[in-house]
């Protein structure tokens, strides 16, 4: 299972990157993209959209089936990434370069209570 | 307990991903399901569907038993090996299932009925039997293996893996099925490509399996199978219809024979109802990807998605749909994604056949 041990996670399938100005990039694990499989479509967020903790941010779909994909901490969304929009399978063949959007977060500290790789792949063995 | 097929191992050692469908542990893909509808499309895939039931139903009243029990008109069938395809309904014209028929003599005939519904429908045709009082036996046919090789080039495959059904099944027309040894080959299929289903002694399946393999047939799951059949416009039991669903109300009415003066389960509630919604397609215009239950929001009222996927052959999504009736091919329809009203062509299906996009 491919767990880079620089990011942090959630046990909703989300990996999360902290950035040098304070901002988090988020996308979802090489474990979810192999679970939904084939991805063919990508709703992203509005940019300035603020959201709470695991508040639902984008929606990916896959040829099965639709998931929500949710927000890591609670803050405002600052961009998002179009290329990954615009070429789903990005996600499958890459699932850490294909990031879905990057956030500010509201308290920088919430960040440190999120999942570390170990922590992670714990929780996916335990599903 | 769930069952299996005796080429569980060998989709286990191609590294499947199995899910569980009907009560069956089954390949869904084994990398890719996008690759895999491609490569039925444009090259050959094969697909295992040993889940499904052949049934052999003999005896001298074989015929009248069917003739009553279909709503199609097994009275079509004269030619050894040609099939039909059917629905049985019951008393309120409701599908308890959808099957093929083979035609092997009046006395012989064959039906392969889905995997979920197996059970169901031989209780269904057991009971029937007892009312009807015909001298004729039901058998399902558990020791079979079932293969689909489907996509243009799956005749050629088949025949370099089996020679000796090479005259015989050259000559078949479409839907229609030839013997060769201990192997019923066929010319249906459920991806709108050309190609074989192949009935077989189970114990032979792994051989014929590993050796369309190794001619360079590509393994493909259930998600290809699903995508394919939806572009090739043919239904789901269970999705697009049901046992509280008519086969006038699901695009089935070209199967249904309601002229002759047979008597049939199911055929004066068909009557008596008529036909009530329209089943068609839909291609959406907008991007997202339509799912069976969305709302389809028209000019005649609400419809309903009863199958909804993202196209691999057209780039687009595609349903179908039931719709109210007055709805028309070429109207703009709105479907509801998350509250939002994406705006969908309606379409006759069958959106894709034989690699060409129709729609």
């Amino acid at each position: 299972m491919n767990i880079p041990a620089d990011l942090r996670y959630t046990k909703s399938h989300e990996w999360v990157r902290r950035e040098a100005d304070g901002s988090v990039t988020v996308g979802i694990t090489d474990h979810a993209q192999e679970m939904l499989g084939d991805l063919v479509f990508i709703e992203l967020p509005a940019v300035g959209k603020t959201l709470a903790t695991a508040a639902q941010a984008a929606v990916v779909e896959s040829v099965k089936a639709a998931s929500d994909i949710y927000a890591p901490v609670a803050g405002t969304i600052t961009s998002v990434n179009q290329a990954a929009a615009d070429a789903p399978e990005s996600v499958n063949q890459d699932a850490y370069a294909a990031w879905l959007f990057r956030m500010q977060p509201a308290n920088a500290a919430d960040v440190d209570t999120l999942l570390d790789a170990t922590g992670y792949q714990q929780a996916v063995e335990s599903e | 307990m769930q069952q299996k097929t005796v080429l569980n191992d060998a989709h286990r050692r191609l590294g499947a991903k199995m899910v569980d469908f009907g009560g069956w542990d089954m390949p869904l893909h084994y990398g890719s399901q996008i690759e895999e509808h491609h490569a039925v499309r444009r090259d050959c895939g094969m697909f295992d569907v040993s889940h499904m039931c052949a049934v052999d139903v003999a005896g001298s009243g074989a015929k009248a038993f069917l003739l009553r029990l279909l709503a199609n008109n097994v009275g079509k069938l004269r030619q050894a090996g040609k099939a039909l395809y059917s629905a049985m309904l019951n008393d309120g014209g409701g599908v308890v299932d959808d099957l093929i028929v083979y035609y092997l003599d009046d006395t012989h005939f064959r039906l392969v009925i889905n995997a979920g519904t197996a059970q169901k429908d031989l209780s269904w045709m057991a009971a029937r039997l007892a009312d009807w009082k015909l001298d004729v036996s039901v058998t399902p046919r558990r020791d079979l293996a079932m293969i689909a090789v489907q996509g243009p080039h799956a005749r050629e495959k088949v025949w370099q893996v089996l020679p000796e059904a090479r005259a015989a099944s050259a000559e078949i027309g479409p839907f229609c099925a030839v013997v060769v040894g201990d192997f019923f080959i066929a010319s249906t299929g459920y991806t709108g490509e050309d190609g074989f289903e192949i009935t077989l002694p189970a114990a032979k399946a792994e051989a014929f399996w590993q050796a369309l393999l190794a001619a360079g047939v590509h393994p493909c799951g259930l998600g290809a199978r699903d995508t394919l059949r939806l572009e090739a416009g043919m239904n789901l039991y269970g999705q697009d219809m049901d046992e509280a669903i008519s086969p006038l109300d699901a695009g089935l009415a070209w199967t249904v024979d309601l002229n002759a003066e047979r008597d049939f389960v199911g055929k004066a509630a068909l009557l008596q109802n008529g036909q009530r919604r329209k089943f068609a397609g839909l291609v959406l215009l907008d991007k997202g990807v339509l799912r069976a239950h969305q709302k389809v929001i028209t000019a005649q009222g609400d419809g309903e998605i009863t199958s909804g996927t993202f196209s691999p052959t057209m780039q687009q999504s595609i349903a179908l749909a039931r719709l109210p009736p007055g709805v028309a091919e070429g109207d703009t329809v709105h479907v509801d994604i998350r509250d939002k009203h994406l705006a969908a062509k309606v379409v006759k299906p069958p959106f894709v056949r034989n690699g060409k996009i129709l729609v």
